[in-house]
């Protein structure tokens, strides 16, 4: 039972080749705008790569920009091939290959699939390299003379000045580190070393955040120290400001902008899925219409095309039948390895590798 | 003797026709470039309009749209002109309109130019306009509770960060005016009622900045309030430290963005402009090629084309001569009136 027949008549054979030439390339175009979105994709990753930890997300984006590359080939070998399609002295030099090419196609899609639901799993480990990778450039934020570390505290400023965040998880996190280089504090002055002694690691901690954290929508000047100090600061009050300082902190604002990213880029990948599946279909019925042109004794006749020769499940267990000999083949081989040395005979072996390639003909 | 005359058989015809028609789908999207250009600058003017006294003029960005869908309908239309010139029938029914046509090709070509020229110029009005904007601006710093007004300290701000400036000119300005709102000051205390006595207007003048006057490469955290004050700070010395603020002004930051941007938006027009100039030229040669075949039933005779029929001087003393004539017509006409009037009375 052969699974989705149709009837093709010239005209319409025509008309398929066509119109999944224009398809195909179509899809390179798609291919073409899935490379540019897993480089986009990268792109924005490395440029926050300094308060990333590690680079398991990266397998996202990495994957785009392959799967699109092969697509761009896959689909322009499509068009190739429906450009030959009606010309019986072209087409068949494909015929080997076009196996080759709807196993390519198909895992492609499946690759698609497989970022999109990436895109949703890894949102895990990005929050754990982003929670490490804001821990350790907010503690190195005073080092800026510190070879391989000076530049941390400007990223750390524009971070919190592009992303509209304070801090990790809130401002409060720049209350238990020292964010002031020892080079400007005075060690002579009292409030200075009543401080370093405040703590037993003899650290210079303030309730005071960087400037970077200031809310220019706020109406008042920006309050950056003393701020659990309500006294220190007229018609303040610690527990009711809101505006002051950003309330969010740089954690979730990353997550939230690069979820935001993929999420947008869902429906995009989605459709190319659309696009190449519906490719491999019009493939598959080009192929078998115009085969069965061939076959016949008048090739500008009607034919039939269909997805499958036989049903589903037979499909399936011919496919498996095919893999046993496969291995059996494998089997035996070892055994005919060693006979073979013994007899010296180089006809055997002749006789082994002429059985394995018309197993391999009948199976493609 | 006509100027750059060429000969033309009925190849290079059909050539030329498909040459200047594909130079004409090239200035449609040309004419497409400018609409986008001075609809981009027009919202750039209009994102900063707070800092610009909310009367910056929209001259230029206007024109620039204008010119671009004029542009973009002439050309359409030249194309199409193009397009059926390689089958007389369809060309005769143009015929008449092309010189006109042509006439008004070169007057918009004139225009153009005169906009890529408007668009270097128009720098000077707008350092001026920039310059009373930002220094309104910055005295309204403080009014975030007055209505219209509240929303300039939180545009000052964002100006100052993204363009990396503060101030007018430098960042001396802020400490000529009061930019902490009375709300948040406390009258009571000794230090407020110092600085308020120390000037004749009453105001709270500090030798501090805005947090959006600091400069994230500085090594140090930013020191926004006693500046001038070395003692005040560690280690600190103000006429030598550079990194704590930004060190340019906000006029000229702003000046230098916009300047920029009309140089480049001016080069482009000009460009523009030549291409126009181009498939004028097209045009004109393809219309004269077309009106003097040797033998005008057979399309495949010679024929030849030329910029002008006569030679610059002559055209020129042409034109001249129509004009008077027109104006003398006038006259005749007038005299004429004025003799029949009299008889008749």
């Amino acid at each position: 039972m052969v699974l989705l027949k149709m009837k093709f008549t010239l005209q319409r054979r025509v008309r398929l080749a066509q119109g999944l030439w224009l398809l195909s390339w179509l899809a390179v175009m798609c291919g073409t705008f899935v490379f540019c979105l897993g480089l986009y994709l990268k792109a924005e990753l490395l440029r926050r790569a300094e308060v990333m930890d590690n680079t398991e997300i990266h397998v996202v984006p990495n994957i785009l920009m392959m799967v699109g590359l092969a697509s761009i080939g896959t689909n322009w070998v499509a068009s190739r091939v429906c450009q030959d399609s009606l010309d019986a002295s072209r087409f068949p030099r494909w015929k080997a290959f076009l196996l080759a090419w709807f196993v390519v196609a198909t895992l492609l899609c499946f690759l698609l699939l497989a970022v999109v639901v990436l895109s949703y799993a890894l949102q895990g480990s990005l929050e754990e390299s982003l929670k490490v990778g804001l821990r350790n450039g907010i503690r190195f934020y005073k080092d800026t003379d510190v070879p391989g570390r000076c530049f941390q505290k400007e990223t750390i400023d524009h971070l919190q000045m592009e992303f509209r965040c304070c801090g990790n998880n809130n401002f409060r996190d720049w209350f238990e580190v020292q964010w002031v280089s020892n080079r400007y504090l005075d060690f002579t002055s009292k409030d200075v070393k009543d401080r370093i002694r405040s703590n037993v690691d003899g650290r210079y901690l303030l309730d005071g955040v960087p400037f970077s954290c200031c809310n220019p929508a706020s109406p008042r000047p920006c309050l950056q120290n003393r701020l659990t100090d309500n006294s220190a600061h007229h018609s303040y009050d610690f527990q009711s400001e809101e505006l002051n300082l950003y309330s969010r902190g740089c954690r979730q604002a990353l997550i939230d902008y690069y979820m935001g990213l993929m999420n947008s880029t869902g429906p995009g990948v989605l459709s190319v899925i659309l696009i190449q599946m519906s490719v491999v279909l019009s493939l598959r019925y080009l192929q078998t219409s115009v085969e069965g042109a061939m076959a016949q004794e008048d090739p500008a006749g009607d034919s039939e095309g269909y997805i499958l020769e036989k049903g589903l499940k037979e499909t399936f267990e011919d496919l498996k039948a095919n893999i046993l000999i496969l291995l059996k083949f494998g089997q035996v081989n070892p055994n005919a390895a060693q006979e073979s040395p013994e007899a010296g005979d180089p006809e055997k072996a002749s006789d082994n590798t002429t059985e394995k390639a018309t197993s391999t003909t009948s199976a493609s | 003797m006509a100027l750059m005359l060429v000969k033309f058989d009925l190849k290079k015809r059909v050539k030329l026709a498909q040459t200047v028609w594909f130079m004409y789908w090239f200035a449609v999207m040309a004419g497409v470039l400018v609409f986008s250009m001075g609809l981009f600058f027009k919202i750039e003017l209009r994102k900063r309009s707070e800092l610009m006294d909310n009367n910056e003029s929209h001259f230029l960005p206007n024109l620039l749209i204008f010119m671009g869908l004029v542009a973009c309908g002439i050309n359409a239309f030249g194309g199409k002109i193009c397009y059926d010139s390689l089958d007389p029938a369809k060309f005769a029914k143009w015929k008449p309109m092309l010189k006109n046509f042509l006439v008004f090709c070169v007057g918009f070509n004139a225009l153009l130019f005169v906009t890529a020229l408007l668009c270097l110029v128009m720098r000077i009005p707008l350092q001026f306009t920039l310059a009373e904007g930002l220094r309104n601006g910055m005295k309204f710093y403080k009014d975030t509770d007055t209505p219209g007004r509240c929303y300039m300290k939180r545009t000052l701000d964002q100006m100052q960060m993204e363009f990396r400036c503060c101030g007018n000119d430098n960042y001396r300005d802020w400490f000529e005016i009061q930019w902490v709102s009375n709300r948040y000051l406390d009258f009571s205390s000794k230090e407020v009622k110092d600085r308020i006595g120390s000037n004749v207007d009453g105001q709270y003048l500090m030798d501090g900045v805005p947090f959006s006057c600091c400069n994230p490469s500085s090594p140090r955290p930013c020191i926004q309030f006693q500046m001038t004050n070395n003692t005040a700070h560690y280690s600190y010395d103000h006429y030598t430290e550079e990194l704590n603020v930004w060190n340019r002004g906000c006029r000229e930051a702003l000046l230098s963005y916009y300047g920029g941007m009309m140089n480049t938006i001016g080069a482009l027009v000009l460009l523009v402009t030549l291409l126009e100039i181009g498939v004028t030229i097209g045009l004109q040669y393809v219309d004269s090629s077309l009106s003097t075949l040797a033998n005008p039933d057979d399309p495949e005779s010679e024929s030849e084309g030329w910029i002008l029929e006569k030679t610059v001087k002559e055209t020129f003393t042409d034109i001249m001569a129509k004009m008077k004539a027109m104006g003398k017509g006038s006259k005749v006409e007038e005299g004429a009136m004025a003799g029949k009037a009299p008889e008749m009375e």
